[in-house]
């Protein structure tokens, strides 16, 4: 008890040695409303774009996605010189970019040991400038990486929507019905997942002519399957939830809820799911190209242009640097965007 | 445990479904092509096309052809090639076996041991700068395609520096290093990128509080008692990993020159010899398939509380 009260006098003492102008009286009209939620609410988008905004490197890469993709949009009405003219007497030139002064980019290369104009020795006019030089058949380089880009973003988004369509509407339909039809449904995913995508590609190739369709149908046949697992075990999890039994209780039809009440819940990694097959359909079509079942001449594609530079490579390094940077740039910044989504829209990783 | 068999069967019954839906597309899709398989088709008469389908068997049936085939290849014989001088495909595939599984081989290794080392680390020194290294080299890893890659290696190795030859198969371990690493960065990545995930939940656990607690450095800690945790869920990625590889031999091996199947398969796409297509086709699937169902054993073996939902898959 003695301890007690000594305490507090100790306590007194040391409020008394605050001074009172450290204090301000309270405003008399102020009210304490500790239910105020101060916050703003945030729906589920806006919480995820807020985190995803915090990912530096993924903001950076979306950024400069939207970047490559208007310059592709652009690409379809303009392309600084035809990209499948060929025009020989200007074969083979290296990069001029014009004020430029760095050899490598001003139209100079090192032929046995000296740097050579070679735009003097071709006659190329002083107003026509290659900036990423030219090809063996004299096409322009930029041309064929600005078109072959595009193909490879052809094929994403075909390889998206696929996923979209047919992953989703098969692990909903899996995930909703249940019962017989997802044991069913579910052994079929079996034993087409066990089929290799390449096996399925080369397939393709026999059946239909190599070239972008035969690419995009591949990926469409086998692309979806993981989509439709991941939908599925999702769905299996909401399916009991209380807002799907009010629904029920409510009349909905059981389209409608998987539709619009499962659906919606689904978003976020419907979102992450596609963002990450979108990288892997980029690299499949360059691999295929690549390899020289993807493609076919005298159309572009990062792949196609890879091949082609590669065999030069010693003799004319540009023609395999700049479509080797653009596929690098690309599949990382997707890469990072995709990560950056998950983290944002993935409720497991939620912080 | 009589669970557990049950599982296994049904998985290997679902394989021998698997593959012969495959080789049946495959012979189907094979028939409806354009054209023959002869060289310099254009100067064939009608007898002498006549004179080669009936050699080569084509001029039966489609339904007493796949019957032919299917029963040859059951017995392990998968027909003479088209366009390697009447060779037996299987003969052709033995000699080249070899190399691939090599190279398959060392890559995963390789891949693996530095991605395992690489995620721990990353995870040991989490949010660090070594952690940003780490993770920016998994990620570099995950995107440049591998055919990047390995034309960049065998630039600078072989062409600048000399180091190691250029290509082909003809200089012992030498000629592996450069193939190797190129095919081992897609597992370094995947691996790193799996373990660093693991490992930092397992480095937070209460059991290696404990061993903290006794005064164990931070690198025995992790690398003795933490990794053995974080290794068991690798086990789940292998058979993705083995798919990627196979994918990644077939343009490693053509940019290095090596007799492998990779290679091969390549070569008899572009020259239409349909048995091997159909032969490689089969050899890949059947090693595909046949890791994930090893790796779904595995599973189950190394980590009993799987085995009870293993059938779920």
């Amino acid at each position: 008890m003695d301890e007690l009260i000594d305490k507090k006098d100790e306590n007194k003492n040391l409020y008394s040695e605050i001074p009172s102008s450290y204090f301000t009286p309270l405003d008399e009209t102020y009210h304490f409303d500790n239910e105020r939620i101060a916050a703003p609410s945030l729906s589920f988008y806006q919480d995820g774009w807020r985190r995803l905004r915090k990912n530096k490197a993924a903001v950076v890469s979306m950024v400069i996605l939207l970047l490559i993709i208007s310059i592709e949009i652009v690409s379809i009405w303009y392309t600084p010189h035809d990209p499948n003219l060929q025009n020989v007497p200007h074969a083979n030139l290296p990069p001029r970019i014009p004020h430029v002064n760095i050899n490598g980019f001003n139209g100079k290369a090192k032929i046995s040991g000296e740097w050579v104009d070679k735009y003097e020795l071709a006659h190329v006019p002083h107003d026509v400038n290659y900036y990423f030089g030219t090809d063996a058949f004299g096409r322009d380089l930029l041309s064929r990486v600005l078109a072959g880009t595009r193909i490879s973003l052809l094929i994403a988004l075909a390889a998206a929507f696929f996923d979209l369509l047919i992953g989703i509407t098969y692990g909903l339909v899996s995930g909703w019905k249940g019962g017989s039809v997802d044991i069913i449904m579910q052994r079929i995913l079996e034993i087409i997942s066990g089929i290799p995508t390449l096996v399925v590609v080369i397939l393709m190739l026999l059946f239909i002519r190599p070239g972008v369709t035969s690419i995009i149908v591949a990926m469409g046949l086998t692309g979806w399957i993981t989509m439709a697992r991941v939908v599925r075990a999702e769905t299996l999890k909401l399916k009991d939830q209380e807002f799907v039994l009010a629904a029920r209780t409510l009349g909905e039809s059981s389209l409608n809820i998987a539709v619009s009440h499962i659906l919606p819940n689904l978003s976020g990694i419907i979102i992450v799911q596609t963002m990450f097959t979108i990288p892997s359909a980029i690299f499949f079509e360059a691999f295929l190209s690549f390899i020289g079942v993807g493609m076919r001449a005298p159309n572009a594609s990062l792949g196609t242009l890879l091949n082609e530079g590669y065999k030069t490579f010693r003799f004319l390094p540009h023609l395999m640097w700049f479509p080797a940077a653009a596929i690098c740039i690309i599949m990382i910044t997707f890469n990072l965007l995709a990560d950056g989504l998950r983290d944002a829209f993935d409720p497991k990783m939620k912080d | 445990m009589s669970n557990f068999f049950r599982f296994i069967l049904k998985r290997v019954v679902y394989m021998l479904i698997t593959l012969f839906l495959i080789s049946s597309c495959t012979f189907l899709l094979m028939n409806f092509l354009p054209g023959t398989p002869y060289n310099n088709e254009a100067k064939l008469t009608n007898k002498q096309r006549e004179i080669m389908n009936k050699r080569y068997g084509l001029n039966k049936p489609l339904v007493k052809r796949y019957i032919i085939y299917m029963s040859g290849a059951v017995r392990g014989d998968f027909g003479i090639s088209l366009q390697f001088g009447d060779q037996p495909v299987k003969s052709i595939l033995a000699k080249r076996i070899g190399p691939s599984l090599q190279l398959g081989a060392q890559a995963m290794i390789l891949g693996t041991t530095v991605g395992i080392i690489l995620g721990t680390v990353a995870a040991m020194f989490q949010n660090s700068f070594i952690d940003g290294i780490a993770s920016l080299s998994a990620i570099i890893g995950r995107s440049v395609p591998n055919f990047v890659f390995a034309v960049l290696l065998q630039l600078l190795f072989a062409v600048y520096l000399k180091w190691f030859p250029i290509a082909l198969w003809n200089e012992g371990f030498l000629s592996t290093v450069l193939p190797t690493v190129a095919l081992s960065i897609s597992p370094m990545a995947d691996s790193a990128r799996f373990i660093r995930t693991e490992m930092i939940e397992v480095l937070n656990s209460d059991y290696i509080e404990l061993a903290r607690a006794k005064g164990m450095s931070e690198w025995r800690v992790a690398f003795k008692h933490g990794l053995r945790n974080a290794l068991i869920p690798l086990i789940t990625i292998l058979g993705p990993m083995s798919v990627s590889l196979m994918t990644g031999s077939l343009v490693v091996e053509n940019i290095f020159a090596i007799p492998g199947i990779g290679e091969q398969f390549v070569k008899s796409i572009m020259t239409n010899d349909y048995s091997t297509i159909m032969a490689v086709t089969m050899l890949y699937s059947t090693l595909l398939v046949t890791i994930i169902l090893l790796v779904d054993i595995l599973y189950g073996i190394v980590d009993p509380r799987i085995r009870v939902g293993g059938g779920e898959y």
